[in-house]
Formats: C-alpha cells, sequence, structure tokens
C-alpha cells in the first residue's frame, strides 16, 4: 500500500509544518502585543503562548448531530453533555501507550481541543502499543504524530502539539488553559509535576499507568478528593522503578487502561462526574481481573493540597525523585574502567581467539530472543542467590576452558547483558566470591552490552 | 493467646518479583501472645517469604515509598496502618503503583 504509506508521510508533514506555522504565529502575535512569549521560554518555540478560549456553542449543528448521533440518545449524555465536551479542552501528557487510545476515543467523541505533549519521537519499537503512530513516522515527534492521525479521524477537533518536555517553568501555565489533565506519561518525576501543577491550577486529573501485564488508574484532585502526593508523599527509591523496556509490557494493556482513562475524562467533562475519584482501579490482565480499591481522603497534611501546604510553586521533580524525567534506562556506574571492556576490545580478543568464557546474566526470556551462540548463559538472579548449582556449572566450564591454556593463573571471565548495567553487578560479585568456588578467575564487564554489540560490531545481532 | 489467623497476603504490580514471581500466598500466622497486626505481618514476611533484597519491599518497620497496602480492598490509612488488628480471612494486598505508559 504505497499509497497509504504516502498519504500518512504527507499528513505527518502537513502536521509538522502545521506545528511551524502556529509557532511562528504564536512569536508574531507576541511580538505584536509587545510580550515576551514566555511560554516558549526555556524549550524553544515548541509551546504555543496562551491559547484563545473555546467558542461557547448555544445549539450543534446538522453535522454534529448526524456525527455525533449514537451518543446523543443516550440520556446520560444528551445535547447537555455534548455540548459541555465540545466546550472543554483536555491536556494528555504522553502520547505513548496510553496516550493514543485516550486522545483518539476523545477526538472521536468530540471534544472541543486536545493539547498533546510529548518530548519524543516515534521508534519502532512503541508501535505495538502506540496505535496511532505508524511505520511512516518514525522519528517524527510523538505530539505532531498523534495531532496528524487524529485530524483525519475528526477534523472538527483543535489539536495543540506540544513538541517538548512538560517543563515545571511552563508546566502552571500550560494546565491553566485546560479543563481536565490525563497523566499518560511515563517517567516518576513527571507524574508528581503535572500532579502538583493540576493541584496549583485547581484542575482535576485523571492518571494512568501501565507496565507488563498489570495496568492502574485513578483520578486526583476532583472536588476535594486526594491527590497524588496524599497517596504517596514520598518518590519511591530509583532502583525500584522499573520501566516498560526493562519490564516489558504487551501494548493491549496500556490499551485497556488508556480507554478506561478517556471514559473517564469524558464523564469528567460532560458532566456525568468521575467513578475513580477515592478509588484506585487495579487491572490485572492475566488474570482477566478488574479491582477498585477504596482510597484515603484528602490528608491534611499534604504538602501541596493539604492545610498548610509546603509546595506552593513548581520545584526541580528530577531532584525530588532522583532520577530522570524520561523512560530511558539508567546507566550505572558500578565498576572502575579497569574491570570493563569495550565491544570493540572484545571482538578483539575473539578475532584473537584468547581463551576466556564469556558469560551472558540475562533472564531466560530475553536469552530466548537472541544470543551470542558461545555464550555461557546464568541469570543475575541465580548469582545474587549464588545457586550451587549454577556455580558448579560456571566452575565446570570455566575448567574445560583452562585446560586450553598452559595453567594460566588468572583466568578471564567476559560478562555481558543488554545494556551492561546487570553485568557490572554481576562481575561484583564474581569479584566477591571466595577462590574456592571458581578458582581464580579476572572477570571483567562487557560496556554498554549486546545493545552496544549490535549497533558496533555486529548490525545483524537482533536490538531490543 | 491469640488463636491462629490465616490470611490471604497477595503482592502486585510487579512488587510479587521478590517473591518467586507469586501473587497469592494463603497464610497462617501462629499463635502468640499479642494479637496479630499489620506491623507484626511485615517482620513475618520479611522472615518467612522474602526472599531476597529487602530493601526494595520494606523501609524500618514499614513498607517502602511506592508501595500501597490494601486491606480488604480498601486503602490502610483507613484501616489504621501498621497498627490494624488482623482478623481471620483477612486479605491483606501489596501493590508496587506503576509509572509506565
Ligand atoms: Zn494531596
Amino acid at each position: 500500500m504505497a499509497g497509504g504509506a504516502e498519504a500518512a508521510r504527507l499528513s505527518a508533514e502537513i502536521g509538522q509544518r502545521e506545528q511551524e506555522l502556529r509557532g511562528l504565529r504564536d512569536r508574531l502575535a507576541a511580538v505584536l502585543a509587545g510580550g515576551s512569549g514566555a511560554a516558549a521560554e526555556g524549550s524553544g518555540a515548541a509551546f504555543p503562548g496562551e491559547l484563545p478560549p473555546l467558542p461557547a456553542q448555544a445549539s450543534l449543528s446538522p453535522a454534529d448531530i448526524l456525527r455525533y448521533s449514537r451518543q446523543l440518545v443516550l440520556p446520560e449524555l444528551g445535547v447537555r453533555g455534548q455540548l459541555l465536551l465540545a466546550r472543554s479542552s483536555v491536556l494528555v501528557v504522553g502520547c505513548g501507550g496510553l496516550g493514543c487510545p485516550l486522545a483518539q476515543y476523545l477526538a472521536a467523541a468530540g471534544v472541543g481541543r486536545l493539547g498533546l505533549v510529548d518530548h519524543d519521537v516515534v521508534e519502532t519499537s512503541n508501535l505495538h502499543r502506540q496505535v496511532l503512530h505508524g511505520e511512516a513516522r518514525r522519528g517524527v515527534p510523538k505530539a505532531a504524530s498523534a495531532a496528524a492521525a487524529l485530524r483525519l479521524l475528526n477534523s472538527g477537533v483543535q489539536y495543540v502539539p506540544y513538541c517538548g518536555a512538560l517543563d515545571p517553568r511552563t508546566a502552571l501555565e500550560l494546565v491553566r488553559q485546560y479543563d481536565v489533565v490525563a497523566d499518560c506519561s511515563d517517567n516518576v518525576p513527571t507524574r508528581y509535576l503535572v500532579n502538583d501543577a493540576c493541584v496549583l491550577a485547581g484542575k482535576p486529573l485523571v492518571s494512568g499507568s501501565a507496565l507488563r501485564l498489570e495496568g492502574q488508574l485513578v483520578t486526583y484532585n476532583y472536588q476535594g478528593g486526594p491527590c497524588y502526593r496524599c497517596l504517596f508523599p514520598k518518590p519511591p527509591p530509583p532502583e525500584t522503578v522499573t520501566n516498560c523496556a526493562d519490564g516489558g509490557v504487551l501494548g493491549v494493556v496500556p490499551g485497556i487502561v488508556g480507554c478506561i482513562q478517556a471514559l473517564e475524562v469524558l464523564k469528567i467533562a460532560s458532566g456525568m462526574g468521575p467513578s475513580f475519584s477515592r478509588f484506585m482501579l487495579m487491572f490485572d490482565a492475566r488474570e482477566g481481573r478488574f479491582r477498585n480499591i477504596k482510597l484515603r481522603p484528602k490528608k491534611p497534611d499534604c504538602a501541596v493540597c493539604g492545610d498548610n501546604p509546603t509546595v506552593t510553586c513548581l520545584q526541580d521533580y528530577e531532584a525530588f525523585c532522583g532520577s530522570s524525567a524520561t523512560d530511558k534506562c539508567r546507566t550505572l556506574h558500578l565498576l572502575s574502567s579497569e574491570d570493563r571492556v569495550s565491544v570493540e576490545e572484545y571482538k578483539k580478543l575473539l578475532d584473537e581467539q584468547v581463551p576466556h568464557v564469556l558469560l551472558d546474566v540475562r533472564p531466560q526470556v530475553e536469552v530466548d530472543i537472541c544470543r551470542l551462540v558461545h555464550a555461557v548463559h546464568i541469570p543475575l538472579s541465580k548469582l545474587e542467590e549464588k545457586d550451587e548449582e549454577y556455580l558448579e556449572y560456571l566452575g565446570k566450564r570455566i575448567c574445560e576452558e583452562k585446560q586450553r591454556t598452559n595453567g594460566q593463573t588468572s583466568f578471564p571471565v567476559y560478562v555481558v547483558c543488554k545494556l551492561g548495567n546487570d553485568s557490572q553487578k554481576a562481575v561484583r560479585i564474581l569479584q566477591e566470591l571466595p577462590a574456592k568456588e571458581l578458582g581464580s578467575v579476572l572477570a571483567k564487564d562487557i560496556k554498554g552490552g549486546l545493545m552496544a554489540w549490535a549497533s558496533k560490531i555486529d548490525p545483524t545481532f537482533p536490538q531490543y | 493467646m491469640a488463636a491462629p489467623v490465616s490470611l490471604q497476603v497477595e503482592f502486585g504490580g510487579g512488587a510479587e518479583l521478590l517473591f518467586d514471581g507469586v501473587k497469592k500466598h494463603q497464610v497462617t500466622l501462629p499463635c502468640q501472645p499479642e494479637p496479630w497486626d499489620i506491623r507484626n505481618l511485615l517482620k513475618w514476611i520479611k522472615q518467612n517469604l522474602l526472599k531476597e533484597r529487602p530493601e526494595l519491599f520494606m523501609q524500618g518497620e514499614s513498607v517502602r515509598p511506592g508501595i500501597l497496602v490494601l486491606i480488604n480492598d480498601a486503602d490502610w490509612e483507613l484501616m489504621g496502618e501498621l497498627d490494624y488488628k488482623l482478623q481471620d480471612q483477612d486479605n491483606v494486598l501489596f501493590i508496587s503503583t506503576l509509572h509506565g505508559g
């Protein structure tokens, strides 16, 4: 379908051009008004300034009646609810696995304006769950890609793409311009930032999250209900937080949570009222089970929504959480450089047939995806447990290889994983093992792991 | 002397990975002079169920930030937190909050 790809490419380009035009118009407006264009400061021209209010529609046009007829006949919504929707603006923070289905249903339902925030570009590994983006839009900013896809679905909705990260310097001004906020983000600092901005601006926040085969959904800060900080006053230790790249996620799981999130936003915007204020919806896809948890009320001692708040303006959330506002994998620096080799150095050693053992410490499920054939496989968890069976196996393999040398004293063991974090932990464990376990070994890890191997040495090696 | 207490203890949101990936545990707490509360249950879990890296589950005598405790499908805040007196057949769920999207 060359025509389809071409249409997608062109619509993405139109989306981008329109966004550029909008940026130019905003700058022109700011210059004409003699203002500073403060909204865009710090994040370039990506963030347009103040938006004009949505026009208050007194009645539905015949075209609107035809388009929305199947939901207009629902007494719970009706003409009144549809007009309220058309007058509502929703800020979508994150155009990924949750944001795509959410924005899609809100656009289809005829919400007035959708703000779309995302700092990332579309990547191949997003496509299994981020269903507004397509193959042709890889490399395009997600906010622009989402806007282009949504425009094809419903051109009657206003789309405002913000191609940048939500920033504490501009978030409050942005959130103030919208009626409801949907947190579809993928990291802890952004979740605290969105919460605090919503509390300070007095906006309801519908927050979804998903990982592996589970999802969670809560509406915060709705008419005196609790906020995110009421539930989670302290951020989790960074080492306990798992992202979608490390933990995995089945695409349809954020799809389901994003759809329920869209429903919750629609109910708030159309006046039906929410279902998950003071309730958490938990979804376990493995068991096919939904659970509704009754939550605490707003806490009088909450740092941001309590009686004597200490958070009265937005702060540095990356410092507060001790992690960065992306879902990119963290890079550990556990070992010094003499305990590490680069993929290039390891390649040279292979070419020169230097006797050694290569130890792959990834979980079995990842070894099933791809591996180097000569590697010995022991998952990190088994090393951490000092599992005797596995250690014996490793000792045997070292012995076998050692026999091919003339009794070298410190036998080299190179440790590899996906990205070069777990391999460092494994080297530490091997270094601390008593010599009787494996004999005298010299353990080093391969920097950047198999993904560095794929990008720098062997382009046919799969990346995941 | 308090009678033994049977509970269903559940882990979710990834917290189960610290317990061999097992989400549901049928637990019988032995007789002891004091009634069982969540504080004692956490100590018991640390000694009997938690396999490794307790710092990923606990902080001091409580759960670490980012883990929500739910007693019979209600936030433990509503039930007295660490001081909640466990009843026979209670369901206690420890859920790690998710941040992915
Ligand atoms: Zn609060």
